[in-house]
């Protein structure tokens, strides 16, 4: 037992170390649609491409071409295990893009599919892949125009990677971009959050939490559609995959200067994503969803909108969880549900389980 | 859910919150000792909801902060080590050594996994018999019979590919460092339920009555931390310095015996430095002799790693109270949650990380990463 000296720990002397500078290589954070994914995007791609659209920052791009208004995404899905309760990286590869554009306000029209395979891979696993694609493009009612495919030799992939890009037209009358949310606007989460985020860690880490949870993984154009039949104004849509809610609600607020303010009992947390990032020691709102719309809409449609979408099979659960303000612009604030607030920040990169 | 909704009901949290508000009659200030009871705090906000005369201080109980930025080191040295897979609880993936991460090192080629549980390091080293697997064993006592347990197994199954690399902390010493560092303002403790769950209460009694503080043994859902809360406060108001359990449905007096024996089996105490703070004597455990195999340190031979921690920041000061983090040159400013200069900016429950995004909230613009303006103004906190 070594001598007691306590008195050796004087807080003048107390110290701390030089800070960290920035990553000089990629690390899995900046793939985690947080604040390095950002970074990398306005540091890095954004001026080397140099221009406007790109500004935008939203999940897909509104062109004009030839006196159409033009929807235009891509997206690449690089999901482990390929295949998981509730879906595979097939449907992830369709709904994903689809819902990228459905967040313009566009209905969906074409889709690329690229794939690249590493070598050594069944083709079985290629062939259930594919057929889970034609099935979800149907049911998203989008043709798969075009594709292509690329093989990498044994260890420089991970089995299979699918890059889908799609286009779709933009109603008239339809303006949907981060930037629009105003002070007032009700926020409308579609949905319970959390569902894919605990479906893929449930599988890939081998944790079990009570009951099976399924991947909400879903097309949202349709939901959508619905959503303007009922008003155009409809200000912003997003679909909070990597980085969850939390992520889509500070970009919205960064996008439009306004803040947000979130009622916490309002958000919708199954159970069992609730259990499981307590046990792990993960916030649910920074969990991916792949079948979740966050909507900004005026507040004297605010009723309407929700009708609309509980009517509609993708917007059963639909909930009002908060609204947008003029305070702490740029900022994500919940009120507590014992009465208190904390501050939702970007997430950094992906979350990180805690130790306690 | 059953044991977890009950203990967030608002209306008996507003209940407690109005005996304490009651009950204080002066100022007190308490500290709770665990990282998970700050995350609690902060999540629901309930230091903004206690009555002035109700100050937490949010003490050094977080593991990934406190570990020393020399330990960090090794585990970055090790971990870039080929032929080594090298396993972590995942918050500690992000901590920055001297000039890097465990991220940027597994970005450059090294084998860095995020495990739940130190057995299925044992497992991967059992699956994995041509290559070494080492695990950050970090954490208070209440992760030591775990990371115990699987030296132990390492040992029966006799898998010479395993080791810890060890950095563990105790909280009754650090506990005596505070109460007995000059100026120190803790007038009571929320002493970790956790914690005492593994090692029970009694080497409680003797700090209470040492330094004359209440000391309330608390859990971690909003209701077990305001109940903490009220009993401390009761305490101070009558003149008192007991140890109490407030956390009866998880802690027993003796503990989990079991769990203390295969501790004793396998670590011994030992003198450690906490990031942020210095030397703190008989704070931490190492492997015994007979477990020294399984010593990392040893068998990547990494002792000789010193790192100095040039004096920037005033963590140690904010840890105990004496300043709020406003009152650092560097907050904010040279020392943000991405760039943090200290335990308390490390963690996204640190005192200084709370402020940081208190602050914006009431700031007049939006703050991005990275800049170093500075607003002048005061958190809501």
């Amino acid at each position: 037992m070594p001598e007691r000296r306590a008195d050796v720990v004087d807080p003048a002397n107390w110290t701390c170390p030089a800070p960290l500078r920035d990553q000089g290589v990629v690390v899995m954070g900046h793939g985690g649609g947080g604040a390095l994914s950002a970074e990398l995007m306005e540091q890095i791609f954004t001026p080397a491409y140099g221009n406007a659209t790109l500004a935008g920052l939203a999940d897909s791009a509104v062109l004009e071409l030839g006196g159409a208004r033009l929807a235009f995404s891509t997206d690449s899905y690089v999901v482990r295990p390929l295949f998981f309760p509730g879906g595979c990286l097939g449907d992830l590869a369709v709904n994903g893009t689809v819902n990228d554009l459905a967040m313009s306000g566009a209905v969906p029209a074409y889709l690329s599919a690229a794939f690249v395979l590493e070598e050594g891979v069944e083709l079985t696993v290629v062939e259930r892949i594919a057929r889970s694609m034609g099935a979800a493009a149907e049911a998203a009612g989008v043709t798969i125009a075009t594709g292509d495919t690329k093989v990498v030799e044994s260890g420089h992939g991970d089995g299979v990677y699918v890059t889908t890009a799609g286009v779709g037209l933009v109603p008239d009358g339809v303006d949907i971009r981060p930037s629009r949310a105003r002070p007032g606007d009700a926020v409308i989460v579609s949905g319970p959050i959390g569902l894919h985020g605990v479906a893929i860690m449930s599988v890939r880490e081998g944790l079990e939490f009570g009951v099976e949870v399924a991947s909400d993984t879903a097309p949202l154009a349709g939901l959508v559609a619905a959503m303007l039949a009922v008003t155009p104004e409809v200000h912003v849509l997003r679909d909070p995959t990597r980085g969850g809610l939390g992520a889509s609600l500070n970009e919205i607020a960064r996008a439009s200067g306004t803040g947000v303010r979130l009622q916490e009992r309002a958000i919708p947390v199954p159970d069992a994503v609730a259990n499981a990032c307590g046990f792990l020691g993960l916030d649910p709102l920074y969990v991916a969803n792949e079948g979740r719309l966050v909507a900004f809409v005026p507040p004297s449609k605010a009723e309407e909108v929700l009708a609309a979408m509980r009517a509609h099979p993708q917007g059963a659960g639909a909930t009002l969880i908060g609204e947008c303000v003029a305070e702490h612009p740029g900022m994500v604030v919940v009120a507590t549900g014992l009465g208190g607030t904390r501050v939702v920040d970007l997430p950094l990169g992906e979350q990180l389980p805690r130790i306690c | 859910m059953k044991y977890i909704d009950e203990f967030n009901d608002p209306q008996l949290a507003r209940r407690l919150l109005d005996e304490i508000r009651a009950t204080a009659t002066e100022p007190w200030a308490l500290m709770e000792v665990c990282g998970g009871q700050t995350h609690s705090i902060i999540r629901h906000g309930i230091d903004q909801l206690l009555p002035e005369q109700v100050e937490l201080i949010h003490g050094p109980g977080c593991p990934v902060c406190v570990t020393p930025l020399e330990v960090i080191d090794k585990a970055l040295e090790i971990a870039s080590r080929p032929g080594v897979i090298f396993c972590s609880f995942g918050d500690m993936l992000r901590v920055p050594g001297t000039d890097r991460d465990l991220f940027r090192v597994k970005g450059e080629g090294g084998d860095v996994r995020v495990v739940y549980s130190p057995l299925d390091a044992l497992e991967l080293a059992r699956g994995n018999p041509d290559r070494e697997v080492v695990f950050f064993a970090i954490g208070f006592e209440t992760t030591a019979p775990a990371n115990a347990m699987a030296v132990h197994q390492a040992r029966r199954l006799g898998l010479s590919n395993f080791s810890l690399l060890v950095s563990h902390v105790r909280v009754p010493p650090a506990v005596e460092a505070i109460m007995t560092a000059p100026e120190c303002r803790v007038q009571g403790f929320l002493a970790a339920g956790h914690v005492c769950s593994v090692m029970g209460m009694a080497e409680y009694p003797e700090l209470a009555e040492r330094f004359r503080v209440p000391m309330v043994v608390t859990g971690f859902e909003p209701l077990d931390i305001l109940e903490g809360i009220r009993r401390a406060v009761r305490q101070l108001e009558r003149g008192e310095h007991r140890v109490e359990n407030a956390y009866p449905r998880a802690v027993r007096e003796e503990g989990n015996p079991a769990a203390v024996r295969m501790i004793e089996e396998v670590f011994e105490v030992t003198d450690r430095n906490w990031r942020g703070i210095g030397r703190i004597p008989a704070s931490g455990w190492r492997l015994t002799d007979a477990f020294r195999a399984y010593d990392a340190e040893h068998r990547f031979d990494v002792s000789g790693i010193r790192t100095e921690e040039p004096a920037e920041c005033r963590a140690g000061e904010v840890l105990q109270g004496l300043i709020k983090p406003t009152e650092c040159a560097a907050f904010g400013t040279t020392c943000t949650p991405r760039t943090p200069l200290g335990a308390t900016m490390v963690s996204s429950e640190g005192a200084c990380a709370a402020y940081y995004l208190y602050r914006r909230m009431n700031a007049p613009a939006v703050q991005t990463g990275g800049s170093a303006q500075r607003e002048e103004v005061a958190p809501v906190a």
